[in-house]
């Protein structure tokens, strides 16, 4: 990526201050039922996310989807004698599954890279990766200018990408500094350290700091990102994470076994099973709270309003002020600024 | 699935976010003076948010329409509210109201276009901020037996394609119950035979639970409301409402009027479907309409040139093209026909 004179960054948002607070209230009005009004419209619409695991082969990173979002939404990997060979070149695969909970229905889309830093020269192995996370904000930024936009634009872009980690317990492989250098400029990248079962603890909590280094040394800003904070009490929440936590330790597994009575996820040994819920045994559960349940929304708002609007203002700029025609001249423009 | 994952949680993020960024809403009241439209919304918003404007001796009444907005933050539980409300003395109180909603349609198209205008911006701001109408509320007044009057339809028919309409029979309680449902049926006959859609607009219901609910509020259209802002005993309890000598007119008693109606359609249980409404229909027609014709806008700093001509504007020639969504092309048509 060349220099790039300062990137339009969007305005953060403000969270509203009261213009004036009226003291006298004669009674109750109802304001606080516009939330459930929202959960309603919420429930009925349903939502998007788009997730994407990038890594060696091998690295666990279909079982750790299928773990994280407990039904089999990658393809199923855990026979141990694959069938596909490894593809010459970077492949881009999406499958969608859509998940009900508790009345709410996901539309999940995990994006998987096979073939990402498996050949002999990975250089610019990333290229495609980048390619097709810009391609997304393409997609959205072309129906966004259309002059009779659909009602609810469909959501390709990435949200979420995970990094898997190998597990050397040395330090980051160049591949993966490069990966990140450029890429969490696009994407919240979320590094994860796959297979953590192959580690004790003691390796396990040296690697992490070690590897937290070295991405500070770097300049990686990975997910939660420090500058879009937006106060003090998420930033004490998200400082613990990222100074603590990340990058999470994970091991996935779908076979589920009995241990004390409780059946639970877990890879069996010789030497005893390792439950993948357990924060004893790994961080998985760390993870999936983090993805799912704290800061899914998050991750999209980020997503939109940031690395969206980033693609959006350097577009609109790059094409003198015009909004993109739907031409397909894309491969005139580069997708490396 | 082989257990519980977690998605439901993310409504509680929703809920987080939503409570730290607080929400705007919009609302415009319409009609003659003296029909009791400050009072109204100080009654909605359980506050005195507008001074009720009492004719003072010797201040004349306003020769042109003025439309004047007051902004006020609400919290309650947490939620913050940015209530603007929009008053439009003068209205209809000329002898000659030839073109008196002009500076209404003018304000509503306004808001439309400031929200443009930030939306096509290189480097936009994270929360655009809100200013269009979401709801205009307009009063009638309760005469009783004759139909509405000419200047009630003109307004209607064109405020109703561009914003939602709530019209509502002011002061209802110089009727009696009767003379109010005869007067309703009659509204309502009237609106039928105009073509005037108010709201909750019949093509927008989604599904069967929506037709269901808005079916039974579209029965009770328009409201018979009073409004007051004056706290009386009654029976023990503190009520708000009005003291004749025959009685005390509770205004938040189903019996006596039917405010509650108005109170929860508007903010307890279609405030987000208000907004909504706004957002994606309205606010898209005039989007649509202001695209089409962008050829002979003006052009200032961190402008989006939007279609340099209509050869190259972006006629999607997917699957789109036809297939347009109805909503948006019936009352897109409408407006390039008329002057907006």
């Amino acid at each position: 990526m060349s220099e790039l004179v300062p990137e339009p960054r969007p305005k953060p948002a403000v969270p509203m201050k009261p213009v004036s607070i009226n003291p006298n209230l004669l009674g109750y009005i109802g304001i606080d039922t516009i939330i459930e009004q929202m959960r309603k419209k919420t429930m009925k619409t349903g939502f998007d996310f788009n997730i994407m695991v990038v890594g060696q082969s091998g690295l666990g990173k279909s079982t750790l989807v299928n773990t994280l979002f407990k039904s089999q939404v990658s393809r199923k990997a855990s026979s141990w004698n694959r069938e596909e060979k490894i593809p010459k070149t970077v492949e881009i695969k999406a499958i969608g599954h859509v998940i009900e909970e508790g009345g709410v229905k996901m539309k999940l889309t995990v994006i998987d890279t096979p073939g990402f830093g498996d050949q002999i020269n990975n250089e610019n192995c990333w290229e495609p990766i980048e390619k097709y996370i810009n391609e997304q904000y393409e997609k959205f930024l072309k129906e966004e200018v259309n002059i009779a936009r659909k009602k609810r634009i469909p959501d390709t872009r990435v949200h979420c990408c995970l990094y898997f980690i190998s597990p050397t317990g040395h330090s980051l492989r160049p591949l993966d500094l490069e990966f990140m250098k450029h890429l969490s400029k696009v994407v919240n990248i979320i590094p994860v350290i796959a297979k953590a079962d192959t580690m004790t603890l003691e390796e396990k909590s040296e690697f992490k700091q070690r590897v937290r280094k070295e991405l500070e040394v770097n300049g990686i800003e990975f997910y939660p990102q420090k500058e879009f904070d937006e106060d003090l009490e998420d930033k004490t929440e998200n400082d613990k994470i990222r100074q603590e936590s990340m990058p999470f330790a994970v091991v996935g597994s779908d076979k589920e076994y009995q241990v004390n009575g409780k059946r639970v996820l877990g890879r069996k040994t010789p030497w005893g099973i390792i439950e993948v819920e357990n924060l004893n045994h790994c961080e998985f559960a760390l993870l999936r709270d983090f993805v799912i349940r704290t800061h899914l929304q998050d991750l999209k708002e980020v997503t939109h309003n940031i690395h969206y609007e980033t693609y959006r203002a350097k577009r609109l700029n790059d094409n003198g002020g015009l909004p993109p025609v739907s031409v397909d001249t894309e491969e005139s423009h580069d997708s490396n600024p | 699935m082989l257990g519980y994952v977690g998605i439901e949680a993310v409504l509680d993020q929703l809920k987080i976010k939503a409570m730290k960024m607080g929400f705007e809403f919009n609302i415009m009241v319409v009609g003659q003076s003296g029909l009791g439209k400050s009072t109204m919304v100080n009654t909605l918003f359980k506050s005195k948010m507008c001074k009720s404007t009492m004719p003072g001796l010797g201040v004349p009444t306003p020769q042109t329409l003025q439309l004047q907005s007051v902004t006020h933050v609400i919290e309650e539980s947490g939620v913050k509210l940015k209530l603007t409300v929009t008053d439009t003395p003068g209205f209809g109180d000329q002898i000659n109201n030839n073109k008196c909603w002009d500076p209404i349609l003018g304000y509503i198209s306004e808001q439309y276009e400031k929200y443009l205008q930030e939306e096509i911006l290189i480097t936009r701001q994270r929360h655009i901020p809100d200013t269009r109408v979401h709801c205009c509320v307009y009063f009638v007044p309760p005469t009783g037996h004759c139909s509405l009057r000419p200047l009630d339809i003109e307004f209607l028919q064109r405020l109703c394609r561009t914003v939602n309409v709530v019209p509502v029979i002011a002061r209802a309680d110089s009727l009696t119950i009767e003379e109010r449902e005869a007067f309703r049926h009659r509204i309502q006959e009237n609106l039928k035979t105009h073509g005037i859609e108010v709201y909750p607009q019949k093509c927008f219901d989604e599904d069967i639970n929506d037709k269901i609910l808005n079916s039974k509020i579209r029965e009770r259209i328009p409201f018979a409301v009073v409004g007051a802002d004056r706290e009386h005993i009654v029976n023990g309890r503190c009520v708000l409402g009005r003291k004749t000598k025959w009685g005390i007119i509770e205004v938040e008693n189903m019996a006596h009027c039917e405010f509650p109606l108005l109170r929860d359609l508007l903010i307890r249980s279609h405030l987000q479907d208000l907004k909504d409404i706004t957002h994606n229909v309205h606010y898209e027609n005039y989007r649509i309409f202001r695209l089409n014709e962008s050829h002979v806008l003006p052009r200032g700093p961190g402008w989006v040139n939007l279609a340099p001509a209509p050869a190259s504007i972006p006629a999607p020639a997917g699957p789109q093209a036809s297939p347009r969504p109805p909503k948006v092309c019936w009352w897109a048509k409408d407006n390039s026909d008329e002057e907006c």
